[in-house]
């Protein structure tokens, strides 16, 4: 085994870990002012966000790939489908999709 | 009463673990061409599972590799790592606020697995994040990330081209069908959204930023501008009665 592979590795897990560590040991039992609360309840949707776009439209060289998949995830779960469902329904529609092109 | 408590945490572990089953799933076609790809880029089986045991990060694992090949040096992978993961600081922060209070240590242990899809998952579930259930989705994805990093290694070549492609779609299928819930009726929701998904492609089409710092950036700039307004909108009610 390389030795500078397993120091680059234990690197990466410190430099991964410490930004998932630093808020529950900085804010622990600290009441943030109401607008700062706000703001935070704001970030889930906001990531959502910007995790879905514009990555989704690159996972494949064809942008209309990624769009049908998108598609049939926002419709699958319009019509009040569970997560799991719609995960597996974009797949179903992507490899027939895929399949007859 | 001892019972009623230890019941309590058993069943939101495994809510957490039913929960988390749509990460697990998503993550098995990135973490095997994660396992595929480390095994050309000359890393061997125990490096390859090593990474995705001690990093646990899709994206700067995927860079790591890609930046090996190019022959950078480990300080410089190191620091992109931690670029590329700041924005888990945010997820952290807005976890903690929804969060089951409890001892520092035990919410250390789930910190280590709050990643993109469990902080997705935690923050959209519509009861509350104790730590039983956080440790159920965490775990489960986890599991998912560590096993399929092997069996990519081992096997990869072996899954078909066509499923493989169409399992890219997993993760942001399972990010759409979280958002949408709380899409309906909820304007403000909405606008968070689109604010923050129009930022982020402006940033990295544009090449103004880095990925890592383009969702750090879009993030809390929807998430303060939106708040900032909704306050306005608010005092500007108040006023008006």
């Amino acid at each position: 085994m390389n030795n500078s592979i397993i120091w680059m590795i234990i690197g990466m897990g410190l430099a991964t870990y410490i930004p998932r560590l630093l808020p529950f040991v900085l804010f622990k039992g600290k009441e943030l002012p109401p607008f700062w609360q706000g703001v935070l309840k704001n970030i889930p949707f906001a990531t959502l966000g910007a995790l879905i776009f514009p990555a989704v439209l690159f996972i494949q060289d064809n942008v209309l790939y990624g769009l049908l998949g998108a598609a049939s995830a926002f419709l699958l779960s319009y019509l009040g489908l569970n997560v799991i469902i719609s995960v597996l329904g974009s797949i179903v529609v992507l490899t027939v999709y895929s399949s007859f092109v | 009463m001892a019972d009623l408590v230890f019941d309590r945490g058993t069943s939101s572990f495994r809510r957490g673990l039913q929960e988390g089953t749509s990460i697990a799933i998503g993550y098995f076609p990135i973490a095997i061409t994660f396992g595929l790809i480390a095994k050309s880029t000359g890393l061997t089986l125990t490096e390859t599972v090593l990474m995705s045991l001690i990093v646990f990060a899709g994206a700067s694992q995927y860079m790591a590799l890609n930046l090996l090949t190019l022959g950078t040096g480990i300080y410089e992978i190191i620091l992109t790592t931690f670029i590329v993961n700041i924005r888990h600081f945010l997820m952290s922060a807005s976890l903690n606020e929804i969060a089951e209070d409890d001892h520092l240590l035990k919410k250390a242990g789930y910190a280590f697995g709050i990643t993109d899809e469990t902080f997705s998952v935690a923050s959209m579930n519509n009861k509350e994040v104790t730590t039983g259930y956080m440790y159920g989705v965490n775990g489960i994805s986890y599991a998912s990330w560590v096993v399929s990093s092997g069996l990519g290694f081992i096997f990869g070549a072996a899954l078909p081209q066509v499923l493989q492609e169409s399992m890219s779609i997993a993760l942001y299928a399972m990010f759409i069908g979280l958002l949408v819930p709380s899409l309906k009726g909820n304007a403000k929701v909405v606008m968070l959204s689109l604010t923050a998904a129009c930022l982020n492609s402006a940033f990295t089409l544009s090449h103004v930023l880095s990925t890592g710092w383009s969702i750090v950036a879009s993030t809390l700039l929807a998430a303060i501008s939106i708040e900032a307004a909704s306050v306005l909108k608010k005092r500007g009610g108040a006023q008006g009665e």
